[in-house]
């Protein structure tokens, strides 16, 4: 049961963004620029950087959510899963797996960032914008992690339930809409 | 040095939030309205949220940046600071204030460490549902600072005093209207 009284109809973080709203318009703005504002990195690449600080977070919500939306991005369920569990080995670029490196350091703490880390980013082609932004994504996926966890918020087992909220964040993005939630649970 | 290059003779968030003026909009927004706008918690009371969170996550300049700001709200001295990072349960904030720090410290290590027993430790002591809302998140919104700050190697000055000095102007001015420069 969640710890404060939360919507039942919308579980994970979509309920706490409901509680209050004035504080959850800005966190979804910067949802909305990192994740689908303009970027020499893909949404899926945006999004699998969110599904790897929240799987290194144990946050199952978070990980389900944007592990649908990564898989209904990229059109298969391979690369999420294999990055998930080991990026090294996964079929994304060289330049990717290593701001997924930066990024899961990040979900850890800023300090485990190395100068390493940045070299490598640097000689694979990571721009500046491209670092920041990787290492913005995972610090705000720290935040979301702790709010829906640290707030017991109710996490639906079923997958399908995944499968409509990625349709959600992919035709509508991350911005307060009306009816936004209509979808979520026909 | 950074791990990127960031705008010169900016100490902390200041130089990320220079190189990316459209990601700053809203994280100032959002430390505006979780420590500065109308709540039944103090600014003194969330700015101590905040910096018992950076301490814990060992971020020198977020937990000087708001020990500061804090230090000017509670009109107390830098000590008085250290003894709540260090352990809050043996000072004289209030035991409603230890309840909620006490669910920022689980937050700082996992969501999932925030237990029952805090939250109705909260209530009893008389924390409301949008108070302990607003506990998390601080202490979430931290977690993401903190690492924004350190994930980029960012620099900031080493005297303790330069916060503290600075805590009444930061405090006046809050987290929208100020310039990155000054």
């Amino acid at each position: 049961m969640p710890h404060i009284p939360l919507d039942a109809n919308l579980p994970g973080i979509t309920g706490i963004l409901n509680y209050r709203t004035d504080t959850a318009l800005p966190i979804r703005e910067l949802t909305h620029l990192l994740l689908r504002g303009e970027s020499t990195l893909t949404r899926a690449e945006r999004e699998l950087i969110a599904t790897v600080v929240s799987y290194g977070n144990e946050c199952k919500f978070c990980t389900a959510a944007h592990a649908a939306t990564a898989d209904l991005l990229l059109g298969e369920k391979e690369t999420v899963e294999k990055v998930k569990h080991n990026h090294e080995h996964a079929p994304v670029s060289t330049k990717m797996k290593t701001l997924l490196t930066i990024a899961r350091a990040v979900q850890v703490s800023g300090k485990n960032v190395t100068t390493e880390m940045i070299q490598h980013a640097k000689a694979e082609g990571a721009s500046d914008l491209e670092i920041h932004d990787t290492v913005l994504i995972a610090a705000l996926f720290s935040l979301y992690n702790r709010l829906v966890d640290g707030l017991a918020s109710i996490t639906p087992t079923e997958p399908a339930f995944y499968d409509r909220l990625a349709h959600i964040l992919v035709e509508k993005g991350y911005l307060p809409s009306e009816n936004r939630y209509a979808s979520l649970n026909s | 040095m950074a791990h990127i290059n960031l705008p010169e003779g900016l100490p902390g968030i200041r130089g990320p939030m220079a190189f990316r003026p459209e990601t700053a909009k809203p994280l100032n927004q959002l430390a505006e309205v979780l420590l500065r706008s109308e709540n039944s918690l103090t600014r003194g009371e969330r700015e101590l949220i905040a910096t018992y969170v950076s301490s814990l996550n060992d971020c020198f300049f977020c937990q000087n940046a708001h020990g500061g700001i804090a230090q000017h709200y509670l009109q107390c001295d830098m000590s008085y600071i250290d003894a709540v990072k260090k352990d809050f349960q043996s000072t004289s904030i209030s035991e409603k204030l230890k309840s909620l720090l006490a669910i920022a410290g689980s937050v700082q290590k996992g969501g999932k460490h925030v237990t029952p027993e805090q939250i109705a430790q909260a209530k009893f002591f008389g924390a409301t549902d949008i108070e302990i809302h607003d506990t998390v998140l601080i202490a979430a919104a931290f977690c993401m600072f903190n690492r924004y700050v350190d994930g980029l190697g960012t620099w900031a000055p080493q005297d303790r005093n330069i916060y503290v000095a600075r805590g009444p102007r930061r405090a006046e001015e809050g987290y929208i209207n100020f310039d990155l420069y000054k």
